[in-house]
């Protein structure tokens, strides 16, 4: 047989598309930077896209090229784990918006053949899964076994499920939720706002020049803060201080805490563009998966015939527990088929994408059962 | 396969094939499995221990973590041809109403509920003068999660209360059927099927 150039390690291709996004605007042609492992059976059956998060990209289980370091989902995807290329055809795609290859402020404007900084359009959850469903189109996928994200990942898996139901068979939705809430679009405001108010953000025309590395950093330090738990902060960093045995009465890193976020914030700005903080932070803003349906979540789901699996974390603060007991309660409404649990853990929001052998037995089991079907 | 508990052969002998069961209080799914397995149901399940909840899902079985006196609420009426509520009735905090969600969620509903008029309890309390504690019942009483006890004769009168009509009825002593006779002093277990009285309730 022969290679299927589609299919394989880092990926780019470009498609005519549109994408019809919520703002109105048809936005082609669209770029696309992928990943895909293992390979498509012969009925096409065993395609698990993997969704990610704000900062993440298509190297789920392949090394970053910036950072070295391995896939940032290592733990849930590869040989034995319990999503496996021996047995999937994994998919990982670069949102919308991002970075990482695909279309995204950084990106060239075919028009201008300048890149297209705050000339990107504004773009949603749904906006990323409807270019994401064009890129399964090109690779001749119709139907997918499972969709599986954390955090804005579980977003998308959600969006895909109210998209394109007869689409997506399951659905594994980790330490999410179906709206963004007050306090969730605060901490956002927050990181935008330090962006740009560094002088060298410029309205977001800094490419080519230097770029506001030291708001996206404070950017960066302030949600670092929303993805830990208190109790983890503690139990790492106490009020010890840092290479020093008494304080300086002065504004350096003191304290372990204070120079653990100065390294998250910059070691950040090498591997992160500004201005797509600042758009995919507005897309996780404007999510609210009810608002088309007046509110009322269960409607979305109405008649669905996809499987649910959900699953939180009581130290999660940013998308607790009682979001996805929301959506839960949605889908038994709807009559959908739904699991989910609440896992203990001391490591918040970020439980999810560190050693966790529960979460890990219950993603197997829910996807096993879906291929025994 | 594992053998079920005796209350739960009787609802998987009973239950009819290809049926939507909703089992509250399903722990680690053992029932739903063999419905699933054995009667090709379309079986769900609700249970509070997230334990138990990560093996019956790990099973390939759809279970909610939820609590049976704050998450039934949501299930629309009729959307289970059979609510069931095995040895759970007992450990909520208002078995009333989650018994009328029951009747309400399923078109019938199995319940079934350690009996505490039998007479081994009987006598534990009247000649030793303290809270029984016996086989059936092996909790002490700061321990227990029994927290509302009920006698068949109870369940009976509250039932009739209710407007909800029995269709089925079984009693076990140990692993054993035994009839209806002198049911409230010798049974250690009841399984009731009920159904919601639509014609009385409406007033």
């Amino acid at each position: 047989m022969h290679k299927d150039t589609r299919f394989g390690l880092d990926k780019k291709t470009q498609l005519l598309g549109p994408v019809q996004l919520d703002s109105g605007v048809e936005f082609a042609p669209v770029e696309f930077a992928y990943e895909t492992y293992g390979a498509l059976n012969a009925d096409k059956s065993n395609a698990i896209l993997i969704c990610h998060a704000l900062t993440g990209d298509q190297y789920v289980a392949s090394n970053h090229p910036v950072t070295g370091k391995a896939g940032w989902w290592t733990r849930m995807v590869g040989p034995g784990k319990p999503i496996d290329p021996a047995r999937h055809c994994i998919i990982s795609i670069n949102v919308l918006g991002s970075c990482m290859g695909s279309s995204g402020p950084a990106s060239i404007d075919p028009i201008t053949g300048a890149p297209y900084a705050m000339g990107f359009p504004v773009i949603t959850i749904a906006d990323m899964v409807r270019a994401q469903a064009l890129l399964l189109d090109h690779l001749g996928i119709e139907t997918l076994e499972a969709v599986v994200g954390g955090s804005m990942g579980g977003m998308q898996a959600l969006s895909w499920a109210a998209l394109y139901p007869e689409r997506v068979r399951s659905a594994v939705i980790i330490a999410s939720t179906a709206r963004h809430s007050a306090q969730n679009i605060a901490f956002h405001e927050v990181g935008r706002q330090a962006i740009m108010a560094d002088p060298s953000w410029n309205n977001g025309a800094y490419y080519g020049h230097e770029a506001p590395s030291a708001g996206l950093s404070v950017a960066r330090m302030a949600a670092h803060i929303t993805y830990l738990s208190e109790a983890g902060l503690t139990e790492k960093f106490g009020r010890r201080l840092q290479n020093r045995d008494a304080k300086s009465f002065g504004f350096d890193a003191d304290f372990q805490v204070e120079s653990y976020l100065r390294y998250q914030g910059l070691s950040f700005v090498d591997r992160f563009d500004a201005n797509s903080y600042l758009y995919i932070t507005r897309a996780m803003d404007y999510f609210d998966l009810a608002e088309l349906h007046e509110g009322v979540l269960a409607k979305v789901f109405a008649g669905t015939k996809t499987r649910f699996c959900l699953i939180s974390f009581d130290s999660d603060w940013l998308y607790p527990t009682a979001e996805s007991r929301r959506i839960v309660h949605a889908l038994n409404a709807a009559g959908a088929a739904a699991s989910f649990v609440e896992l203990s853990s001391p490591f918040g929001h970020d439980a999810f994408l560190l050693e966790a052998p529960e979460m890990n037995r219950i993603v197997d089991g829910f996807l096993r059962a879906g291929e025994s079907r | 396969m594992t053998s079920l508990r005796p209350d739960l052969a009787i609802i998987a002998r009973e239950v009819r094939a290809h049926a939507r069961i909703l089992d509250v209080g399903c722990g680690d799914g053992l029932l739903l499995a063999a419905l699933r397995d054995t009667k090709d149901a379309d079986a769900r399940g609700m249970e509070l221990d997230a334990r138990d909840v990560a093996t019956a899902v790990a099973r390939g079985l759809s279970v909610v973590q939820g609590d049976a006196d704050t998450d039934l609420a949501d299930y629309p009426d009729g959307s289970f041809d059979y609510a069931i509520l095995s040895q759970t009735l007992q450990t909520t905090k208002r078995p009333d109403l989650v018994l009328d969600h029951l009747v309400r969620i399923g078109r019938q509903a199995f319940v079934s509920f350690p009996n505490f008029a039998q007479w081994r309890i009987r006598f534990a309390h009247m000649f030793g003068g303290r809270m029984p504690v016996t086989e059936q019942l092996p909790h002490r009483w700061y321990d227990t999660p029994n927290i509302h006890h009920v006698t068949i004769d109870d369940f009976r009168s509250f039932l009739n209360e209710r407007n909800i009509r029995i269709e089925g009825q079984w009693f076990l002593s140990g692993d054993q059927p035994r009839n209806e006779r002198f049911a409230n002093l010798l049974a250690e277990h009841a399984v009731f099927l009920l159904r919601r009285d639509e014609a009385a309730s409406e007033f």
